[in-house]
Formats: C-alpha cells, structure tokens, sequence
C-alpha cells in the first residue's frame, strides 16, 4: 500500500471530475467569473485557493473537537480570513510583481464558499491527513476549471495566452489576424465566464448520464 | 447530553483566546514583512518615474521596467533633483518620490494651494527631463502614474497604472501601445493655455500623427477609464503650469 489508501486517493480524484466544486456543486462561481479573463490571473488563484484551503482545512480539522458549536462560521471565517491576509503579505514581501496581480483577488478568496464549504462539511468531522487530501482536492478541482476558462477566455478574447501572443498581432495584422480574424471582446466579460462554465457542465453531464438530475 | 463547549463561558473564553493569537500572529507577520514591504514600494515608485523618462528595458510590444535591483542605482544616475512644490514656492527634497499623493490630495481637501507636488527633474542624453506623478479615478478603483514632460510641457514619456481596472479593456492604460501614445503630444494649446491631453473616442487621428489636436485614440471598451486618464492628467499637470511659466521666463 502507497501512500494513500484507495479512499484517501477519491478525496483528491472525487473533487476534479464527479464531484467537482464549480461544476457539480456550483460553488464558487462568483470568483471564477471575476477573474478568468486571464490565463496567469486564473493560476495565481488556483495556487492560492490551494494553499488556504489545504491549511485551513488541517487547521479546522485539528481543532474540530475545541470549536464551540454556537460561533463555529465565526471560527472558520477568522482561520481563512487570517491565512489570506499571511498569503497576502508574504507575496508582498517576497514576490511584489505576483502580488500586485493578486492584488485584487484576495478578498475573493475570503469569500469562496468552496472553502467555508468544505470548512464545514468536512473538517468539521475528520481528521487532519483526511482534511487536507480534501482540501487539495477541491482546490485542484476548482483550480482545473478556473485554468479551462481562463485559457478559453483569453485566446479568445485578447488573442495571448500568458500574454503571449499566440494568434498574431492584431495591430499589425500577421497571423490569424491576416485572414481577416478578429478579438471578441465579449469574452472578456464576466457573462461570458458563466457561457464558458455553463458549456464546461454540458460537456461534463453530456459525458457522463449518472450526473444528470431528474 | 450537553458538551462542554456548549456553555456561554467556553464559547466567550475560546473566543478570546482565538482573537488573541490570530491577532498577534497577524501583527507579528505584519510587522515583521513591513519594512520589505516597503522597500519594494520604494523600489516600485522608481522603476515608474525611471520609465517615464524612458529609462526601460521595453522589448519590441510590451512595457518593462527597468530590473529591480538596478532601480535605486539607475535611479540615483538619471534623477538629478527632486523638488516640491507648495503653494508657489520651490523646495529641493531628496525624498519627494515618497510622497503619497492620495493622503496629500486628501488633506489639502481640493484646495490645491495647500498641496504638495513632486517634481523630479531627470538628465538623459543631454536633455532634461521634467516628471510629475498624477493620480485620479477609473471605473472601479484609483488609477496613477507618471508623465516626463519638457520645458515646453510636451510629453516624453508616460506610464499609467492601475488597482482594479477590468482585464483587457480598462487594464489596458498600463499596455504600451496605449501609454507610447501620448509620446510627443502637447499639453498646451497653440495659445499656450494649458488643455491638457483628451482621450477621443471616434478619433479622427486614430494612428496619432498630430501631436498638437491634445488627443489620443481611446481603447475600445475602456470609456470611463479613458477618461479618468484625461480627467488626472487635467487636473494634475495643470498645477504645474506655473512652474513651467517661470522656468521659461527666466
């Protein structure tokens, strides 16, 4: 036997397709339209949900018998809200450039209800190597989506990805842009962040009948 | 059965304890990171006013600054005086770059009189170098930046930041294609009026090759934020009109 048992491996591979948080629960949609636009925007997300919520959730875990039941949200809101701001700083000091794309995103961590979800749901009732194989699971699930449309939404709608520009130049009219292509701005905007995942579940559900409701 | 964490006097003990040791670890880490912190504001601020005044490693399509590192050197080279403007009178400050626009706009509470303007004065290839910070309002949050003009208030360089425009519309002021436009136009009129530099939607001067109508060509889906570049440059650089006034006369 490896390193995760065959239940501790579902906690991770459960999240990115079945059970994935944006698609299957629909949580998290608020920051996943915010942000998508870009590609890098949309990663720095991802790798940050990843570290609150792997934390937070051993963090909950381990103090899920001390927690007093009345103001228990009060707690969970205080240890994600106090990873943020040490995510926050640390990237200030240590890497000023990625911050400043953070910058904005932060406060969209603190309101994910992926993470008070799984707070909540699973924390509360298991222990921490369990927690945390959770944790990065849901990350990693809601993560994949966010890169999905990140990357449709930026090769799309700015021709680049990454910033490079991947389609041609629009202003000097080489590549795609030759034949006569042009941006759609539209896929800038967040409604279209909402097309993209609504086309993300068809695709999902189309694949997959079980996940289908009555 | 109740659980002991049930009762009033756990939940209020546990609650203070909670709010005891996140905020000390949030003070610690906060203290602790704040002087780097601030140090790479430092170093930001420099990089910007060095890329005003062309001072760059900009590569064929995007805006780069100078490397971090380098800045406080290359900074220390090209920045020759640092000056501030109060109320008509000039003083040298070698710390003028520090100033928080924001705070200063704030306490002189639209009495411009009352403020103090930075002005750096920078030397490059024998041509002087006359840079001002600027700051006003997008669509969704504050936008900045830093124009180097000559004695003649013509533009010599721009660079535009911002905290929360949309990606890939607003965003965009911080793109080179839109920031090397204002590159050579001129911030009076043919009176020599200050006019400042509108952005034009529906520009009849769309690949900007008359640097004396006091426009560039705006971005598509970036109105509000269009304007607020103009409105900033506006009511900014006007401030210094008189400065450039009595550098002439004299």
């Amino acid at each position: 036997m490896g390193l995760l048992s065959k239940k501790d491996a579902k906690l991770i591979t459960d999240p990115l397709a079945d059970n994935n948080p944006i698609t299957i629960q629909v949580l998290g949609i608020c920051s996943a339209l915010a942000i998508t636009a870009q590609l890098k925007a949309s990663i720095v997300m991802a790798v940050s949900v990843l570290f609150v919520l792997g934390i937070g959730n051993v963090v909950i875990s381990l103090l899920r018998n001390i927690i007093p039941s009345k103001i228990r949200i009060i707690v969970q809101l205080v240890v994600v809200a106090a990873l943020v701001i040490i995510v926050d700083q640390v990237l200030k000091a240590f890497s000023y450039e990625l911050s400043k794309t953070l910058s904005v995103f932060v406060g969209l961590i603190i309101t994910n209800c992926i993470i008070m979800g799984r707070f909540e749901a699973f924390a509360l009732g298991n222990g921490p190597w369990k927690s945390f194989l959770d944790g990065i699971g849901n990350a990693l699930g809601y993560g994949v989506i966010l890169i999905i449309v990140g990357f449709f939404r930026e090769l799309l709608g700015s021709g680049t990805l990454l910033g490079f520009k991947v389609l041609g130049d629009p202003i000097e009219k080489t590549g795609l842009y030759a034949i006569g292509y042009e941006n759609n701005g539209f896929m800038l905007l967040s409604p279209m962040a909402l097309i993209v995942v609504g086309i993300i579940i068809w695709v999902q559900r189309s694949r997959n009948k079980a996940l289908i409701e009555d | 059965m109740e659980n002991r964490t049930d009762k009033n006097s756990y939940t209020i003990l546990f609650a203070i304890a909670m709010v005891v040791i996140v905020g000390a670890l949030l003070a610690f880490t906060a203290s602790s990171l704040s002087p780097k912190i601030s140090e790479n504001m430092r170093i930001e601020k420099q990089q910007n006013i060095l890329y005003a005044m062309g001072v760059n490693n900009n590569d064929a399509g995007s805006a780069v600054f100078v490397d971090t590192k380098d800045a406080s050197e290359l900074f220390a080279k090209y920045i020759t005086k640092q000056e501030v403007i109060t109320n008509g009178s000039v003083s040298e400050d070698n710390q003028a770059y520090l100033i928080d626009l924001k705070k200063d706009k704030a306490a002189a509470g639209g009495d411009a009189a009352k403020r103090n303007l930075p002005l750096f004065i920078g030397e490059k290839d024998g041509k002087t170098f006359y840079i001002v910070p600027i700051y006003g309002k997008g669509l969704w949050d504050a936008i900045w930046g830093y124009v180097s003009m000559d004695e003649n208030m013509v533009i010599q360089g721009a660079y535009f930041d911002h905290k929360g425009e949309t990606p890939g519309l607003g965003a965009n002021i911080k793109e080179r294609f839109f920031m090397d436009d204002f590159i050579g136009e001129h911030l009076l009129d043919a009176n020599g009026n200050f006019k400042g530099v509108e952005v034009a939607k529906g520009n009849a001067d769309p690949t900007n090759e008359d640097k004396t109508d006091n426009e560039v060509d705006a971005i598509a889906g970036a109105t509000i934020t269009g304007n607020g570049v103009a409105a900033m440059i506006k009511s900014d650089l006007k401030l210094y009109k008189p400065y450039f006034d009595n550098l002439k006369n004299n």
